[in-house]
């Protein structure tokens, strides 16, 4: 008998969008003097609202603020009253949690039950553990008196437009520095609500500035001299591009970029739970995760039985909008990322590997791909090499655990990988000999803010969370 | 006789092999579990698809009384609360059966008489399944005799923790067989394993397929007197083997959670969970239930308010 469960949508009302956004600069939200751009609902193509673009004088402003803020207040302000604005922060983030969540999803197109559950508890969790650093830093293993860098250049993606503002101006504040942080032009409405949330718990003025703009208001940011520290979430081409514009200057960088994940799936894995975290390393979030266990490697023998557990669990994913409690799969970001995804795709076809596809009814308005497996696929074969960044899985299967590693490490990103089976010290061998920042056994996709996080080799450099996160943020 | 299908007789055929077969399952992750099952709690169940649940949980439920102190006046008024559980509401449904012990079986059958609610006894010296088995036999054939229609078994939990696992086997067979009525059909046969003392999910996944290639008809938690009963990660891992069992020999096994299921919210929880965990096939009275006392007045309660849109208290609901 059939279940269908009924629309069971989360109020927008709760949000508050205005028609248009100017930066946040020195406390206030002021004009920008480049052309105003429009971010919409990737879910329904709506237009949310339109937002200023900084151009370099305004970037110049930004930075100048930033500076004075810096040496007049923040980095004079014992650890101790700098942790109570970031407990102060926190716990608004807490309260107004809600507003966060349904903002977010409705920017982003995630679903509402993952800016709920995930991101939004993340954030707050995230201010919370580097607030208890901030009077404790001679603790951080930088030396009795670590100081702080400056002002921080802030670059950050629209795959988790509000977690990774948190990772980046969380550390940095307890640290001592000041920001100007530049969200992606698809999702800079929850960071213009973190702007109002630092008005409201008092924080002095200039300490975090937000920008708002595309790719030039992003490079105007990172090249401006008055900067000390630039930290950047995005791709491997812009990360590349980053790193060479600042090479010789005295800015300390650290980049957190693409990925293409092995999730290695062992013949004595726990296979329900393999499954699940199957799904959830590459259909959370739609696929938009630089972590994301993209590369299925499953063990020969039990490849049959593993396909078609995946596929009838992928079947019961609810695709939709994104702000139904019940949603799973929410909508792509942009169609310019969808083009990307279907682009691959369309490769992964004419390589000769072959799509398996969930199927369900696409909306017909906003950008929506359904999640998608690939089998027969090659070390060769480009979506086995190049990052997807969607709901797109690539299984491979090898025969030993040697052949596992050699895979799973054959690939120029190396910032996650996920490792199935019952077997302890094979789970200890395998970790200790993937090339990857962070390996997950028998799970997949876990974030805690005291857990580090980064890369390896193209998946760039210096690590976010935890102590060593701290060092990102130090002299 | 056993009832073990063809495909997996030489499994059956030893204690050794029966070890291997269970043994080499696919474990479960206790973490992953309990993370799944928490995940699916999460899912808003809204209007019609509310009213949808309620009525679907009414009439999966095996109304029980299982007390020392229950008496025919009792067992009376509970088979006729299951028969109409809400006088006021003649779109109401019936439960599924009413549960009780072996001595009540007549008085029950007697109250329900063609109502289609079914008589459900739990026999094999329940609930501690401490007898000889000749003893638990004759307790299954007491209550089949008095017309019951389901019989609910506890297994040797010791036997099993020790690891004997053909023991456990043969007992099942041996109920199943006690389960023949004089007119050849059999009165169905639910398998308690009381999976508070089984204590790991590994042992409740291979306890679910020991029964089921024994030939039980329902696989069920716990016999509500030792804690922790019912819970979602439990019946998870035994609606996995269902569907895995189906998948493999092409036979249905119901499931029924029993114990701690008060509320209708959680009940919902079970209902979505057998929903995306073995499909809806399994969504029917004759594949799955709740053994359960007070939760049925919280779903007769929610399915008024959902009718009237206002709460009432629980005087406007009868006692069992």
């Amino acid at each position: 008998m059939p279940f269908e469960y009924a629309p069971a949508l989360e109020s927008r009302a709760i949000v508050d969008i205005k028609p248009s956004y100017g930066l946040f600069v020195d406390g206030q939200f002021v004009e920008g003097h480049g052309t105003p751009f429009k971010t919409i609902s990737p879910a329904t193509e709506e237009v949310l609202a339109e937002v200023a673009e900084a151009d370099e004088a305004d970037i110049d402003a930004a930075v100048k603020v930033a500076r004075r803020a810096y040496d007049r207040v923040w980095s004079r302000m014992p650890g101790r009253e700098r942790a109570k604005y970031l407990y102060r922060i926190a716990r608004i983030i807490q309260e107004r949690s809600r507003e966060l969540a349904v903002l977010e999803s409705l920017d982003n197109g995630k679903p509402i039950k993952e800016s709920r559950d995930v991101d939004v508890p993340t954030v707050a969790a995230h201010f919370f553990y580097y607030a208890g650093w901030a009077d404790k830093l001679e603790y951080a293993g930088r030396g009795d008196d670590p100081q702080p860098l400056g002002v921080a250049a802030q670059v950050i993606p629209w795959n988790f437009p509000l977690l990774m503002l948190a990772w980046k101006v969380a550390p940095a504040l307890a640290c001592g520095n000041t920001v100007v942080l530049k969200p992606a032009e698809t999702t800079p409405l929850t960071a213009l609500l973190f702007a109002e949330i630092c008005q409201q718990a008092d924080l002095p003025p200039g300490v975090v500035n937000i920008v708002t703009g595309a790719g030039a208001t992003g490079q105007a940011l990172v090249g401006h001299p008055g900067v000390d520290k630039v930290a950047f979430t995005g791709s491997t081409e812009v990360g590349k591009a980053i790193a060479r514009s600042v090479a010789g200057t005295h800015k300390r960088v650290t980049l957190e970029l693409g990925g293409k994940a092995a999730n290695i799936v062992f013949d004595d894995a726990p296979i329900d739970q393999a499954v699940e975290g199957i799904v959830d390393g590459i259909f959370f979030n739609q696929g938009h995760v630089c972590c994301a266990g993209s590369r299925l490697l499953v063990q020969e023998s039990i490849v049959d039985d593993l396909l078609e557990r995946l596929k009838s669990r992928m079947s019961t994913l609810r695709m939709g909008d994104p702000l139904d409690k019940n949603t799973d799969i929410g909508a792509i970001n942009s169609g310019e990322q969808l083009k990307r995804i279907r682009e691959l795709s369309e490769v992964g076809d004419a390589e000769g590997a072959e799509r398996w596809e969930v199927a369900c009814d696409l909306p017909t308005k906003g950008f929506w791909f359904p999640p998608t497996l690939f089998t027969g696929v090659s070390q060769a074969h480009r979506i086995a090499r190049e990052e997807i960044f969607g709901p797109v899985l690539s299984v491979l299967t090898f025969r030993t655990p040697a052949e596992a590693l050699e895979k799973a490490n054959n690939t120029p990103y190396g910032l996650s990988a996920g490792v199935w089976t019952d077997k302890g010290s094979l789970i200890l061998k395998m970790a200790s000999s993937l090339r990857a920042g962070v390996v997950w056994a028998n799970t997949f996709n876990k974030f805690d803010p005291t857990s580090p996080f980064g890369g390896y080799k193209e998946s760039g450099y210096g690590r976010e969370g935890g102590r060593h996160g701290l060092e990102a943020y130090l002299k | 006789m056993s009832s073990t299908p063809t495909i997996l007789e030489d499994v059956t055929g030893s204690e050794a092999s029966l070890r291997r077969f269970l043994h080499g399952l696919p474990g479960v992750d206790q973490v992953g579990a309990e993370a799944r099952a928490a995940g699916l709690a999460t899912r808003s169940i809204k209007t019609s698809a509310k009213e949808f649940a309620l009525d679907l949980a009414i009439r999966m439920v095996d109304l029980t009384t299982l007390e020392g102190q229950d008496t025919p006046g009792k067992v009376r008024a509970l088979s006729a609360k299951a028969i109409r559980p809400d006088p006021a509401d003649p779109t109401c449904p019936s439960t599924a059966a009413v549960c009780v012990y072996p001595d009540m079986v007549a008085v029950a059958k007697e109250t329900l008489g063609t109502s289609g609610v079914h008589v459900a006894a739990v026999a094999t010296a329940f609930p501690s399944g401490r007898a000889a088995l000749d003893i638990k036999l004759a307790d299954v054939r007491d209550a089949v005799e008095a017309g019951a229609d389901e019989i609910d078994m506890v297994i040797d939990r010791g036997a099993f923790l020790a690891g004997r696992y053909q023991h456990v086997f043969d007992e099942i067979v041996a109920v199943r067989d006690a389960c023949r009525r004089q007119d050849g059909e059999d009165a169905h046969l639910k398998v308690i394993f009381e999976t508070g003392e089984l204590q790991t999910y590994d042992n409740v996944r291979r306890a679910s397929w020991l029964a089921m290639m024994a030939g039980a008809h329902f696989i069920k938690t716990s016999t509500g007197k030792v804690q922790p009963a019912a819970t979602l990660p439990v019946t998870l891992v035994m609606l996995q083997a269902v569907r895995d069992y189906r998948a493999m020999t092409g036979q249905m096994v119901g499931v029924k959670p029993a114990g701690g299921i008060r509320t209708a919210k959680d009940a919902i929880k079970y209902l979505v969970m057998v929903n995306e965990v073995a499909g809806d096939d399994w969504l029917d009275p004759d594949w799955f239930r709740f053994g359960a006392s007070t939760l049925l007045n919280d779903l007769l309660m929610q399915r008024t308010k959902m009718k009237t849109g206002r709460y009432s208290g629980p005087d406007y609901f009868t006692l069992d």
